[in-house]
C-alpha cells in the first residue's frame, strides 16, 4: 500500500490533479456565479469531440481538444451575452459536438479491444496514465489561464453581478464574454484529460456551488472554492489508491465527493440573502418569472 | 437496401425508432417551450448508472435505466423552482450519475463493448421484447400526455395564470418529467444515454422556428423526427460502422441550423403582441419566451 504510494502514477496522478482542481475551483467561481453550467457541459462535450478525432488522427488529445473547444468558445461566447433562450442553441451545439465525438470514438474503438478500453480512458478519465509532458503542457496551460483570468477577473465580476450598470459605464461585456469562454476553454479540456469527458463538470460546478453557500464575498468564496476543490481532488485520489472496495475507479471517487460536498453545502450552508438581490438585477425577466 | 428490411432486427429497429421519434416530439416540445434542455441532457445521464447497474444484476437495462432517470426526474421537478440553484443541482448529480454508472461497469468484467452500447445505442440490440415494452410504455405515456396537454400548455405558456386558475401547477411539472423520463429510457435504448436528448430537442427546436401554434409544432417535430430516425437507420444499417444516434444528431444540428439562421421569429412577435388576451389564448398562442415578456410587460403597463 505504501509501495503504490510512493510510486511514480501516484505523483503524476495527485500533480494532475492538484493543478485542475485549482484553476477549474478558480474558473468556476464565474461559472456558477454568470449560470453557465450548460455551456460548461457542452464543452466538455466538444472536448470529447476533439480529444476522440485526435485519437483517431493520431494526434496529441489536449492539442485536439484545445482546438475544438477554443474555435466552439467563440460561438459559445457570442451567444452567452444574450439572456434569454439560449439553451435551446448550446443543447444543439452540444448534441452536434457529442454526435461527432460518438462518430469518432466508435469508429476508433472498431479497430481492435485495446482501441475499445484506450477509447473509455476518453470519457472517463485517465489520470493514472498521465505522462510527465503532459503534466508540462497542463501547467502552462494553467499559468496562462489563471493570468488571464486574474486580469480580466474585477471587470468580469461586475459585468457578471450587473451588467446594465456595466454596460452603463462602458466596460466591454460582449468581450468580456467571450474572453471568459476561451478562458473556460482552456480550463475544460485540462479537467477532460485528467477525469474524462463525461466527469469534468464535476470538478469545475462542485467546489465554487458549495463555496458560495457559504461565503458571498469574491475573495472569500475563491479561495474556499479552490479548498474544497484540492480536498475533492486529493480525497479522490487517495480513496481511489488505498480506500476500500478494492479501488474503485477515480473518476467514481472524485465525482461523488463533490455531491456529497455539495449537497451538505446546500443543506448546511446558510442562504445567502445576497443572491436574492443580485438576481432581480442580474439575468432579468426570467429569473423574476421563476420566482413568481 | 430493401433486402435490408426483411431482417427481424431492421424490423425491430424501425418499429421502435418510429414509436419512440413520436413520443419524442410531443415530450419535446415541452422541455424546448419549458426551457428544460439541461435537464432532458442530464436525466438520461443519470439514466445511464442505472442501465449499468441493471447490467450487473442480469436485468434487462430498459428497466434499471428508468428507474434512475424516473427518479432524477421527479427530484429535478421537485427542486426547480429558480433556473438558477436547478442548473447547479443538475450538474451535480448529473456528474454523480454518470460518476456511479462508470463504477458499476468497472466491477462488470468485459466491460468496454457494453458501455459503449449504453453510451452510444445500437440497431442491433433491439429484441421483439423490447419493441412490445417500448409499444406499451409508449402507448401509456401518449395516453396521460394527452390527458394533461390543455393544463400543461396552459402552464407552459402562462404559469401565474394558470396558478390563479386553480391549476396544480407544481404537480403538472412533476409529472411531465415523469413522462418525460419513460419517454428518454424508450428512446435511449436505441439512440444511447449520450445523445437521447438530440431526438427530443432537435426535432422540436426545428419546428418551434417555423410554425407557433402547439398542435402545429408537434406535427411537424414528429414528421422530421420520424425522417431523422429513419435515414438514421437506414445509414446505419447500410455503412455497418455509422452509429444511429451520429446520423440522428448530425440531421438534426444540418435542419436545425439554417432553419435557426434564416426564419426569424419576428412575425409571431408582432402577431402575440397584438393579440388582444382572450379565453382561447392558452390554444394557440405563441410559445416563445421573447413573445410571453413582452406580453407580460404590456399587461403589467395596462
Amino acid at each position: 500500500m505504501l509501495n503504490l504510494l510512493a510510486s511514480d502514477i501516484f505523483g503524476n496522478a495527485m500533480t494532475a490533479g492538484t493543478i485542475a482542481a485549482v484553476t477549474a475551483a478558480l474558473v468556476g467561481y464565474f461559472v456558477v456565479l454568470r449560470a453557465q453550467a450548460f455551456a460548461g457541459e457542452a464543452l466538455t462535450d466538444i472536448c470529447f469531440a476533439g480529444s476522440a478525432g485526435s485519437a483517431l488522427a493520431g494526434f496529441n488529445p489536449l492539442l485536439g481538444m484545445l482546438v475544438f473547444s477554443l474555435t466552439a468558445s467563440l460561438g459559445l461566447g457570442l451567444l452567452s451575452n444574450r439572456v434569454r433562450g439560449r439553451d435551446v442553441e448550446i443543447g444543439m451545439a452540444l448534441s452536434m459536438a457529442t454526435g461527432l465525438g460518438v462518430l469518432f470514438l466508435s469508429l476508433y474503438a472498431h479497430h481492435s479491444a485495446s482501441h475499445a478500453t484506450a477509447g473509455m480512458s476518453l470519457l472517463f478519465g485517465s489520470i493514472l496514465s498521465i505522462r510527465p509532458e503532459e503534466i508540462g503542457l497542463m501547467l502552462l496551460c494553467a499559468i496562462l489561464v489563471i493570468t488571464s483570468l486574474a486580469i480580466v477577473s474585477r471587470p468580469l465580476l461586475f459585468a457578471t453581478i450587473d451588467p446594465a450598470a456595466a454596460r452603463a459605464k462602458g466596460l466591454p461585456t460582449l468581450q468580456l464574454s467571450v474572453s471568459f469562454m476561451l478562458i473556460l476553454a482552456v480550463a475544460v479540456a485540462m479537467c477532460v484529460l485528467t477525469i474524462g469527458a463525461l466527469l469534468a463538470l464535476s470538478l469545475l460546478v462542485a467546489p465554487p456551488a458549495a463555496a458560495l453557500r457559504f461565503s458571498r464575498r469574491p475573495n472569500r468564496a475563491i479561495a474556499l472554492s479552490v479548498l474544497i476543490g484540492l480536498v475533492v481532488a486529493w480525497g479522490g485520489i487517495l480513496v481511489s489508491f488505498v480506500g476500500p472496495w478494492k479501488h474503485p475507479p477515480i473518476g467514481f471517487s472524485i465525482t461523488s465527493l463533490g455531491a456529497i460536498v455539495y449537497l451538505s453545502a446546500h443543506f448546511a450552508g446558510k442562504r445567502r440573502r445576497g443572491l436574492s438581490i443580485r438576481e432581480s438585477e442580474h439575468p432579468g425577466k426570467e429569473v423574476m418569472d421563476e420566482g413568481r | 437496401m430493401l433486402n435490408l428490411l426483411h431482417y427481424p432486427f431492421m424490423q425491430n429497429a424501425i418499429i421502435t425508432g418510429s414509436i419512440v421519434a413520436v413520443l419524442a416530439a410531443v415530450v419535446g416540445y415541452f422541455i424546448v417551450a419549458r426551457s428544460l434542455t439541461f435537464a432532458a441532457h442530464a436525466i438520461p445521464n443519470i439514466g445511464f448508472a442505472g442501465a449499468a447497474g441493471a447490467v450487473l444484476a442480469g436485468i434487462l437495462p430498459v428497466y434499471g435505466f428508468f428507474a434512475f432517470a424516473f427518479t432524477a426526474a421527479v427530484g429535478i421537478g421537485i427542486i426547480g423552482t429558480r433556473a438558477r440553484e436547478r442548473d447547479i443541482v443538475v450538474a451535480v448529480l448529473m456528474s454523480f450519475g454518470l460518476g456511479l454508472g462508470f463504477l458499476f461497469l468497472s466491477l462488470y468484467s468485459g466491460y468496454a463493448q457494453r458501455v459503449y452500447g449504453i453510451l452510444f445505442g445500437s440497431i442491433l440490440g433491439i429484441s421483439v421484447q423490447n419493441v412490445l415494452v417500448t409499444g406499451v410504455a409508449a402507448a401509456i405515456a401518449l395516453v396521460l400526455l394527452l390527458t394533461i396537454y390543455r393544463p400543461l400548455l396552459f402552464c407552459t405558456v402562462d404559469p401565474q395564470a394558470a396558478a390563479a386558475r386553480g391549476l396544480p401547477v407544481a404537480i403538472l411539472s412533476v409529472l411531465f418529467l415523469a413522462l418525460a423520463s419513460l419517454a428518454i429510457s424508450l428512446s435511449a435504448q436505441m439512440m444511447g444515454a449520450l445523445l437521447v436528448f438530440t431526438l427530443l430537442v432537435g426535432p422540436a427546436a426545428t419546428a418551434n422556428r417555423l410554425t407557433r401554434r402547439p398542435g402545429r409544432t408537434i406535427l411537424l417535430a414528429a414528421f422530421l423526427g420520424l425522417v431523422y430516425v429513419w435515414v438514421g437507420i437506414g445509414a446505419a444499417a447500410l455503412s455497418g460502422r455509422l452509429p444511429v444516434s451520429f446520423m440522428v444528431s448530425a440531421l438534426a444540428f444540418a435542419v436545425y441550423l439554417p432553419v435557426r439562421l434564416l426564419a426569424s421569429p419576428g412575425p409571431g412577435r408582432r402577431l402575440s403582441g397584438s393579440r388582444k388576451p382572450g379565453r382561447e389564448r392558452s390554444s394557440d398562442i405563441a410559445i416563445n419566451r421573447r413573445v410571453l415578456t413582452t406580453e407580460a410587460e404590456e399587461c403589467s403597463i395596462c
